[in-house]
């Protein structure tokens, strides 16, 4: 199993620049995400980890030794596609099997091996089916099961799931972490679904054009945005964003949008641009009668343990993720409230989180 | 009256039953979702209504008229379908203009001026009139599609996951927004989809539907809270609902007859360990908002919502307690306490 190093990895293609100066470290075992939307780069930073792509600039680091322009062969990761290419005339033992037949691995150990991947993906079962009698969860089952048998230094996922239905897809995305447990190797997955990257992820790297915009684990990303791009992709329904002017000082403990005055962690440096975004998760926002941020009720969307409430304001929609037992009528008037200790202030212009007391006694990466 | 009435339809190809013995009423202004997964007959359903299908046997009226044996056209209804088929040729006005340019109808140019206006107003998309349909985003597309549909003004609507194709944050925009839509404009809309989110969080009631069987209807917080049956029970919620088996917690009160205990994440609280029942942390998924618990119970997994700065490690033993939860007898029947 390894570690894997990315050092000012770049990537263009004729004008455009699908990765930009990239450095990031995956330690051994991790369970790493790239979340992004499409032409975000990561892909493409995968890719050239597998050795699909050569990096313009930069190099990559495969447990020490750089393999930059090592060919995807030469290279000890096994790779997983979105689409899962079986030999459809192959059974699933064979299928399985295949990459040590090709290494001209003994048959009895192909065997052993085979059995032991099956194994570990609960798919014993199906070993003299047919693959094209399977369902499109156990055809992945399978797929996954040709990359297990190699017993890989990492394995690289690119949406592997993304080809199949939603409740499968939760099932399976629960599997392969639960495999990930049990196997302890190193995991580099691509997704744009921030649902997906935050239940399965050790680490997460979220990029936007061609940028990582943060690494982190799942609750430092969701409780520490770097920036409002990573505030807006992670989340349902997303942060709240609202603009005003105004500059934030060292030590300021409130700001002004609009007439009100919100209560927010200590800032802890001085803002060099006049206007800001101040970023309210919805679940850190209350109904209060007394609060002076009044706006109408838009709608309620009943999720059963909660219900998201969109309230219109002065200041643009604000969602709010409320216990479903209060009872919300469209078109109500109602005050909000916001949970100053978790309130981030944003710079308006470099969308850049300001830092706060917030950010102390947290765990960075 | 009812906008729609089904009366024990079914609909069979082949030797699969796609639709079988329906009932279903829908009234004037009402917004009902069927969800099921994917063969369980909501199309088919729906094809039904709007005369892409003819019964078994049965009948459909609509408007309290029997229009069974009516062709599509006859029946005032407009479909939306999954895959936006739009114009590329034709304006985005043109396309909202063009259902109500059909010879018959004899519309003066005025007034399906002021129509497509005011359609696509409501929509949103009113500084876009003149663009090519094809140079609009997937959501802008959609809501062309959608407008297509509102423009005629028919008796009702039918939408067959029509969001399914756009990505989550434009979804989740336009469930909001066509929940708005269809309350201003007061219109009786069946829609079908397999995302219980949509459903939920735009249906005033929800069927549920099962190998061509309507299996429960109510407000999706009846739906949710008062499953008739462990079917349902697992159809909506997210953590899934938790099924055990009654007698691996016999400690628990269990009425008689019960084989399986629905414990959602409301019924269950996790406490220190107290003597009560005991499980072990397996892993905990931080999903921000919330933490989804992982717990291994007497072989079992269950997974429950925590407070996402409560700490809870992997391989620590809580105490459980189960509120309230939801018992099913050995058919997966409800079992209702009498107190209920």
């Amino acid at each position: 199993m390894a570690q894997i190093r990315v050092e000012r990895l770049r990537k263009a293609f004729h004008d455009f620049v699908a990765v930009q100066n990239s450095t990031f470290t995956i330690e051994n075992g991790t369970f790493f995400v790239m979340l992004g939307p499409s032409g975000c780069g990561k892909t493409t930073t995968l890719r050239m980890i597998a050795g699909l792509e050569l990096p313009s600039e930069g190099r990559i680091l495969l447990e020490g030794e750089d393999v930059t322009f090592l060919r995807a062969a030469e290279r000890d990761i096994a790779f997983v596609f979105q689409l899962f290419a079986l030999y459809p005339h192959m059974n699933v033992a064979d299928n399985i099997g295949f990459p040590l037949k090709c290494q001209g691995v003994a048959r009895e150990e192909i065997r052993k091996q085979v059995t032991e991947a099956a194994r570990l993906l609960r798919i014993e079962h199906l070993l003299s089916r047919k693959v094209s009698n399977l369902s499109g969860g156990d055809r992945q089952r399978v797929a996954l099961g040709r990359a297990i048998v190699r017993r890989p230094e990492a394995f690289l996922m690119d949406e592997p799931l993304g080809a199949l239905d939603a409740e499968l897809r939760r099932d399976m995305s629960e599997e392969l972490r639960n495999l990930h447990d049990r196997i302890e190797a190193t995991t580099v997955y691509v997704t744009h679904d921030q649902l997906e990257a935050m239940s399965m992820a050790d680490r997460i790297a979220v990029m936007n054009h061609g940028f990582v915009e943060q690494i982190g684990s799942p609750q430092e990303i969701y409780d520490l945005p770097a920036t409002v791009f990573v505030a807006d992709f992670v989340g349902s329904p997303p942060m709240n964003f609202i603009p005003f002017e105004g500059r934030l000082a060292r030590a300021d403990r409130a700001v002004q949008p609009g007439e009100a005055s919100v209560a927010i962690p200590e800032a802890r440096e001085n803002g060099a641009s006049p206007s800001l975004v101040l970023g309210v998760r919805p679940e850190h926002v209350t109904f209060s009668d007394a609060s002076a941020i009044r706006g109408r009720v838009f709608g309620a969307e009943y999720l059963g343990t909660t219900q998201i409430v969109t309230v219109d304001t002065e200041r643009g929609q604000i969602k709010a993720r409320l216990p479903s037992l209060l009872r919300v009528r469209a078109g109500e008037t109602v005050g909000l409230a916001f949970k100053s200790e978790s309130l981030i202030v944003f710079d308006g212009a470099s969308g850049r989180a300001m830092r706060s007391a917030l950010h102390e006694g947290r765990a960075h990466g | 009256m009812a906008e729609i009435a089904l009366k024990g339809v079914s609909k069979r190809f082949g030797d699969i039953e796609a639709v079988h013995d329906l009932s279903l009423e829908i009234a004037a202004g009402e917004f009902v979702v069927l969800l099921g997964p994917t063969g369980a007959g909501k199309t088919t359903t729906l094809r039904l209504i709007a005369g892409l299908e003819k019964p078994d046997r049965g009948a459909v009226a609509i408007e309290g008229r029997d229009v069974t044996k009516e062709p599509p056209a006859a029946r005032d209804v407009a479909f939306v379908f999954q895959q936006y088929s739009l114009y590329p040729h034709l304006s985005v006005y043109d396309n909202l203009a063009f259902p109500l340019r059909a010879p018959s109808r004899k519309i003066p140019e005025a007034e399906i001026r002021k129509r497509v206006r005011d359609i696509a107003e409501l929509l949103r998309i009113a500084g876009k009139l003149d663009n090519r349909a094809t140079r609009l985003s997937g959501g802008e597309m959609q809501r062309v599609a959608i407008g297509r549909a509102l423009v005629r003004r028919p008796a009702v609507y039918l939408m067959d996951e029509p969001l399914s194709s756009l990505d989550a944050k434009l979804r989740a925009d336009l469930r909001l927004e066509l929940k708005r839509i269809q309350g201003e404009l007061g219109a009786t809309m069946l829609y079908v989809t397999h995302d219980q989110i949509e459903a939920m969080t735009m249906a005033s009631r929800i069927g549920v539907i099962r190998n061509g069987n309507l299996i429960q209807i109510g407000t999706p917080r009846e739906i949710y809270e008062s499953p008739n049956d462990v079917y349902v029970a697992t159809r909506l919620g997210s953590p899934q609902i938790n099924l055990i088996p009654a007698d691996l917690a016999p400690e628990s009160a269990t009425p008689p007859g019960a084989r399986t205990i629905g414990v959602r994440t409301e019924h269950l609280e996790i406490t220190r360990p107290n003597g009560g029942l005991v499980g072990k942390v397996h892993r905990v998924e931080h999903l921000g908002d919330q933490n989804h618990v992982h717990i291994d119970f007497r072989g079992r997994s269950l997974v429950t919502l925590a407070d996402p700065h409560r700490p809870l490690g992997a391989g620590e033993e809580v105490g459980l307690a189960l509120i309230a939860p939801l018992f099913f007898d050995a058919a997966g029947r409800r079992l209702r306490q009498a107190t209920e």
